[in-house]
């Protein structure tokens, strides 16, 4: 099989950095080499590729945005996003991996928590010694975090935590656990650690997607942990949506690389299936087909660029960031399903990388605010109007 | 120790490649750029030298400014500091490759200068050994093991059917081969720290090209193969057709 080459129908390289692309190379040729080949195995056996963790915190793909004092690469925020689009064109297991790890575990950690908290976590979670979770949804308050029923109350020198959290990725696999519960009322972050009592995290089975990444849930019954675990400079509500935020801005790029994945190869494969003595992208149908993926994937390009751009400017608002992550999630699901038609009946195996996206991005679409969700936030920041509340 | 790596800026092995309108070389509008491969594994070679035993690792190269990104990657991998031979009149012939390096680097104090094997560009497989000549020091190509030991050093090579074992002292040259290392991916905090190391930039002036090329042609294309209907029609067309048998 040819090595991958990136899709770039706009010159769109020469808008990024040397270093941009040097990143996005490093991260590309990594995925290519150690990714690829195992993923589709894992994805059958519904396993994470644990012996993956040393070699990406090696390449310092987590927190990679974050300073240098903490083991990570003080990255911009292109260069961020560059990496997301990379481990995502190999599974969108993995980018969720290194998304939670980064933007939901170590993000809030350096943004809210002590100077204890961020110089004995952050070292070793940049490190892949230690590895994070993030617990905002429960079983009824997905859409609506700000319902959630988990409680803390103080207790002497402790907290003492009730309730549960649902979708967790990396949950059992957790050795921390960022948890938001509301304390007197107001939605507080703590950090849990695995082996406390009262604390567990089973994993949820039966997934049809995100396969090759661990799902869990996470269950506190009368869970104590010691008062210096809340993150101290943070309360409400609006501390858990601005990790969403940086989340949502790592998944706008991330499904750019599972919309190059589904595209490269239903490109390579129309070009030599042949059915009626010649290959089908000969057909003006499949054509069309191709014509309509590379425009979206360079519409998404140039959009989620931007976005990075006003990031680093500091200039980003997060209705910019729902208006790129429901656009490109939608488009990305589109052309897997679009991808997946047009390889016919290979496209339904594990031969090809298509249909694994396709299940995959069902999850990323769902996942970090719904496609409606998101129409509500831009909807809201245009007319003034909230429509949800 | 002291160690200098040679690397070169080439297309991309999965690009697609254009011979140019004048028919002389390739056209280098759409295609990407990329460190040598079996200058990777010099590279790496050279860092873990480094290391093991301590030292200082400069990169070296040679061409125009876009070639500075393959310093660039290599000095994510890890090298120390960079030198770009900046020329105008350079046309890739290798023994004016050869003399202008072995200029520089005659300028240093050095253990060690390693090159990756050839270039998958032109494929001379020349300047390694011509550079060891023109420093008047050993040079041993086609390395799949190195050990240096003080001022000593001793190198596998593959040979036809089997490996030799060559000794050496040091200063040295050595050209790398696939299976030496495995070169490391460059990292993200490295990628950042290679934008703080040294690129010196020397421009030099190219002379002694011993060779042009004046013509270079892709290869014919593959006329459509042929279905047979019976083994005894395969073998007539093997003796009377293709005159293979």
């Amino acid at each position: 099989m040819q090595k991958f080459q990136g899709v770039d129908y706009y010159n769109f390289d020469s808008l990024l950095s040397e270093e941009e692309i040097l990143v996005r190379n490093a991260v590309r040729d990594y995925v290519e080499d150690n990714i690829i080949p195992v993923i589709e195995e894992h994805n059958q056996n519904c396993t994470f590729p644990m012996e993956v963790i040393p070699e990406i915190a090696e390449l310092g793909v987590f927190g990679a945005n974050l300073p240098e004092k903490y083991g990570c690469a003080n990255l911009n925020n292109v260069a961020y996003g560059l990496i997301m689009q990379e481990l995502e064109r190999g599974d969108s297991g993995l980018r969720s991996f290194v998304s939670v790890q980064g933007a939901l575990v170590m993000y809030p950690i350096f943004s809210y928590g002590s100077e204890k908290q961020k110089d004995y976590w952050l070292p070793k979670l940049a490190a892949g010694t230690a590895i994070g979770c993030f617990g905002l949804t429960e079983p009824d308050f997905g859409s609506n975090p700000g319902g959630m029923i988990t409680r803390a109350v103080k207790d002497g020198d402790s907290y003492i935590l009730n309730g549960a959290k649902m979708w967790i990725t990396n949950g059992t696999i957790a050795d921390v656990a960022v948890v938001w519960a509301k304390l007197d009322g107001v939605v507080r972050g703590f950090l849990v650690e695995k082996g406390t009592p009262g604390y567990s995290a089973p994993e949820q089975k039966g997934k049809f997607s995100l396969r090759a990444s661990i799902t869990s849930e996470l269950i506190f019954q009368d869970c104590r942990i010691p008062a210096e675990n809340i993150l101290p400079n943070v309360a409400g509500l609006p501390g858990p949506l601005k990790c969403l935020t940086q989340a949502r801005y790592g998944i706008s790029w991330g499904v750019i690389g599972s919309m190059m994945a589904c595209y490269d190869s239903a490109l390579n494969y129309s070009k030599t299936r042949i059915q009626f003595d010649k290959p089908i992208a000969s057909f003006q149908l499949i054509q069309n087909k191709l014509a309509e993926m590379i425009t979206e994937i360079t519409k998404a390009q140039f959009i989620t660029l931007q976005l990075g751009r006003l990031k680093d400017a500091g200039k980003m608002n997060h209705q910019q960031v729902s208006l790129a992550k429901r656009n490109n999630c939608k488009e990305a699901l589109n052309i897997a399903r679009v991808a997946r038609d047009m390889l016919g009946a290979n496209g339904i195996t594990d031969e090809y990388p298509v249909i694994r996206h396709m299940c995959n991005l069902e999850s990323v679409k769902t996942y970090e605010g719904t496609e409606d969700i998101h129409a509500l936030a831009i909807g809201a920041d245009i007319t003034g109007i909230q429509a949800f509340r | 120790m002291e160690i200098i790596v040679c690397v070169k800026h080439v297309p991309d092995t999965a690009s697609r490649i254009k011979i140019n309108s004048d028919g002389n070389g390739i056209d280098t509008s759409d295609i990407s750029f990329v460190l040598n491969p079996y200058d990777e594994i010099a590279v790496e070679e050279a860092l873990k030298l480094k290391e093991a035993q301590g030292g200082k690792v400069t990169v070296v190269t040679l061409g125009a400014d876009n070639s500075v990104s393959s310093l660039r990657t290599a000095l994510a991998m890890g090298a120390d500091s960079a030198i770009h031979l900046k020329s105008d009149n350079w046309t890739g012939d290798s023994y004016a490759t050869a003399k202008a390096l072995a200029d520089e680097i005659g300028k240093n104090s050095y253990d060690l200068v390693l090159f990756g094997k050839q270039a998958v560009d032109d494929d001379s497989s020349a300047v390694p050994q011509m550079v060891g000549e023109f420093l008047g020091v050993p040079s041993v190509s086609v390395v799949v093991g190195l050990e240096i030991d003080g001022s000593n050093g001793k190198a596998e090579r593959e040979v036809e059917g089997g490996k030799e074992i060559v000794e050496f002292s040091l200063p040295a040259v050595i050209s790398a081969q696939k299976g030496l290392n495995e070169p490391r991916y460059p990292n993200m905090r490295g990628i950042m720290q290679a934008k703080r190391k040294p690129v010196n930039t020397v421009e030099v002036g190219v002379a002694d090209s011993k060779s042009t090329v004046s013509q270079m042609e892709m290869p014919p294309a593959r006329s459509a193969g042929k279905i047979v209907a019976d083994v005894s029609e395969l073998i007539d067309c093997l003796k009377n057709e293709a005159k293979v048998i």
